[in-house]
């Protein structure tokens, strides 16, 4: 690019052919997670809420491979820590604060389902559980839908590295490597399965394991977003021109407790946690954006201030939202229930 | 509709044959029908599965839909619940149904759920065929009638032809319907049963059972092959002056609660009689629903002929005899019954 006759190193996101808009977009997101995410928590100490479970620390990744892929047509099927993603592919802090207080107009379940359990139909996230890794045989299942209808779309899963032990993720990949299918495996390693270490969880690495399935393993620095971003839009591009699947595992540390109902300092140390929160990619991305020329602190004040008048608003909003009618729970059974259950 | 009125109509074809080709068939139709409807499971495709069932689908429909899934169960539904999340159709096949239970998880946490858990958003039109039952010399791994096990699970449908007309016309329900149907085919009825099926496009409604014959004297109520012995029976007590009316559940959830009553009122003596083994069983709860409703109306106790309460069958030919119903055991219990 020339600029008043000299040449201008391009950054790193205009590189990877992100405007400045948009890697301040992603900025945005990213905060705007870790906003709703601390509410929630704090929320569940007020005791306004039962339960709340955590994704901090694993925004960045989040955020950059929900903006590597083609949020029109493509499936999602995130994790339960996965509050950054679906807030990039267009849920809105009010849907997922309707979530967190369990009301009626909650889009993910009708305030059926724990906080964190995201589905919609509209923005093709893919309705998950808790028993984990069922939804990487389902992600498998809509890239085959993709293979057999000759749809453009490819399907997107996420995960825990305790995740990648249950048999369903070996089914999953395997079926995807046979079959070719334009899915994306992206392990969300954040080193702790509740309380149990990485090293206690897996003998080797999960990216390694792409090898037996015939199909490429990455592993990338998940606090780095803009790696993350490059890894999962080349995943995106071998997906969509036939090549298959794609592991990746996105290293990262979750610096909150497993959810609202778990004491960390029981089986970590605080000096530990504090020394990955070190490594937080947040402010280290909003520092690139500075390097960069293109944000800074009195603008990133601004943002804070907006973003806590959304949750604010968002919060007030889910509070005051009225629950489902309790003979609501004998809805939607079977498609021809009338409001009888299962009969 | 029933045979009868099947048969007035002009211009039917009615074809004799057999209980597994009227399931080929029905899965041929579909797919002829709807180019969303495919199958998958354990060598469905080329060899055309492991009793023939899926023969010449790969041949007339490609090796997409008539997939030879990679051995694992788990994922053969997982991915078919995945496709039909989407909005395919997909027919997994499960090859045996004793190798059902890796799959459990996803039939029970994922399909039976997607509609209620998503608040009406995400539905799920799956179709798990499983093989049940044995006589077959399958020993304790492939003789074994898992309804139990799923039975009780709302957002689950089951299914469990006797008939070739039935089996035919569920399996064209099922894969028709928006929720996950599991629809349980007796491997010893494949060949052993025969029956006239129309050539024609029709479906039986999941949810009815079907009066398979008129009687006074007891009421039998079954599914699947048990159903053939109480036939066989029937027909011989009714040269001893025993009139047995006999109802086929067909449906095994939701039940046609209905169709029992009306079929225990009908002689106010009810033997219910399965393969699965008694504890735990389907007939608990039909014995249940006719306890509940009109236990005064009865002239006997509620009676029941199942499996006994043993893992499984074993392969050695007496014990398998020991285990299997038969004719002579189902016609001694309702002999027993119309005596009491």
């Amino acid at each position: 690019m020339m600029q008043s006759g000299s040449v201008r190193q391009l950054s790193r996101h205009e590189e990877l052919g992100l405007t400045d808009e948009q890697a301040i977009d992603m900025y945005t997101k990213m905060l705007m997670a870790r906003r709703f995410d601390e509410r929630g928590l704090l929320l569940q100490r007020a005791g306004k809420i039962n339960f709340h479970v955590s994704g901090i620390g694993q925004e960045p990744a989040q955020v950059a491979a929900a903006y590597a892929l083609n949020r029109e047509i493509d499936y999602f099927l995130p994790y339960y820590r996965d509050y950054a993603l679906v807030l990039t592919v267009g849920m809105t802090p009010r849907e997922l604060m309707l979530s967190v207080f369990a009301k009626a107009e909650d889009p993910n379940s009708g305030g059926r389902q724990m906080p964190g359990h995201f589905g919609s139909k509209r923005l093709r996230i893919v309705t998950g559980s808790s028993p984990v890794t069922t939804q990487v045989p389902h992600a498998v299942g809509l890239a085959l839908a993709a293979k057999m209808k000759k749809k453009d779309f490819v399907s997107f899963v996420t995960f825990g590295e305790g995740s990648s032990n249950q048999g369903d993720f070996h089914e999953g990949c395997n079926f995807a490597g046979v079959h070719k299918l334009p899915v994306i495996f992206m392990c969300e390693n954040n080193q702790y399965a509740i309380s149990t270490p990485v090293h206690k969880q897996l003998g080797g690495n999960v990216y390694e394991r792409a090898i037996g399935y015939g199909f490429p393993g990455i592993r990338v620095d998940g606090n780095d977003p803009l790696e993350v971003y490059r890894v999962v839009k080349e995943a995106r591009a071998r997906a969509a021109a036939g090549e298959g699947p794609t592991l990746i595992e996105a290293m990262m540390y979750r610096i909150s407790p497993h959810s609202t109902s778990d004491n960390d300092l029981a089986y970590r140390t605080k000096e530990e946690v504090d020394e990955h929160r070190g490594n937080d990619g947040i402010p280290k991305y909003k520092q690139y954006l500075i390097e960069c020329g293109i944000w800074d602190e009195e603008r990133d004040a601004q943002l804070s201030k907006e973003l806590r008048a959304m949750i604010d608003d968002a919060t007030e909003y889910g509070d005051k939202a009225p629950y489902p009618a309790p003979e609501d729970i004998l809805l939607h059974v079977y498609a021809d229930d009338s409001g009888e259950g299962g009969r | 509709m029933s045979m009868q009125t099947i048969r007035a109509k002009e211009g039917v074809k009615m074809a004799v044959m057999e209980y597994i080709d009227a399931i080929r068939l029905a899965m041929k139709e579909e797919m002829e029908r709807d180019e969303d409807v495919f199958v998958l499971g354990e060598d469905v495709g080329l060899k055309g599965g492991v009793f023939t069932t899926t023969k010449g689908l790969q041949e007339q429909f490609g090796e997409l839909r008539a997939l030879d899934a990679p051995l694992a169960e788990s994922a053969i539904a997982g991915v078919a619940i995945g496709a039909a999340m989407y909005g395919m159709k997909p027919i997994a096949e499960m090859q045996y149904s004793d190798f059902m239970f890796p799959a459990t998880n996803q039939i029970i946490s994922e399909a039976a759920k997607i509609r209620y858990r998503s608040n009406n958003d995400w539905n799920c039109p799956l179709v798990v065929r499983a093989p049940i039952g044995g006589g077959v010399f399958g020993g304790l791994y492939h003789s074994q009638c898992p309804e139990s096990v799923f039975f009780g699970t709302p957002g689950l449908k089951i299914v469990a032809p006797y008939t070739p007309y039935d089996a035919k016309g569920l399996l064209k329900a099922a894969v028709r319907d928006p929720d996950p149907v599991l629809y349980f085919e007796n491997k010893k009825c494949y060949k052993l049963v025969v029956g006239e099926v129309p050539d024609t496009d029709y479906t039986v409604p999941i949810g009815k059972a079907n009066v398979l014959r008129e009687g006074d004297d007891i009421t039998v109520i079954s599914y699947s092959l048990p159903l053939h012995y109480a036939m066989e029976a029937a027909e011989e007590l009714a040269q001893e002056g025993i009139s047995a009316h006999i109802l086929d559940l067909r449906t095994l959830q939701p039940l046609d609660k209905e169709a029992i009553l009306e079929a225990a009122r009908r002689t106010g003596k009810v033997l219910i009689i399965h393969e699965d083994n008694k504890f735990g069983g389907i007939g608990g709860e039909v014995s249940a629903i006719i306890a509940e409703e009109m236990l005064y109306e009865l002239d006997a106790p509620i009676m029941r002929l199942c499996g006994p309460d043993v893992p499984a069958m074993p392969i050695n030919p007496p014990g398998e005899k020991f285990f299997m119903l038969n004719k002579e055991k189902v016609k001694e219990s309702m002999r027993h019954l119309a005596l009491y």
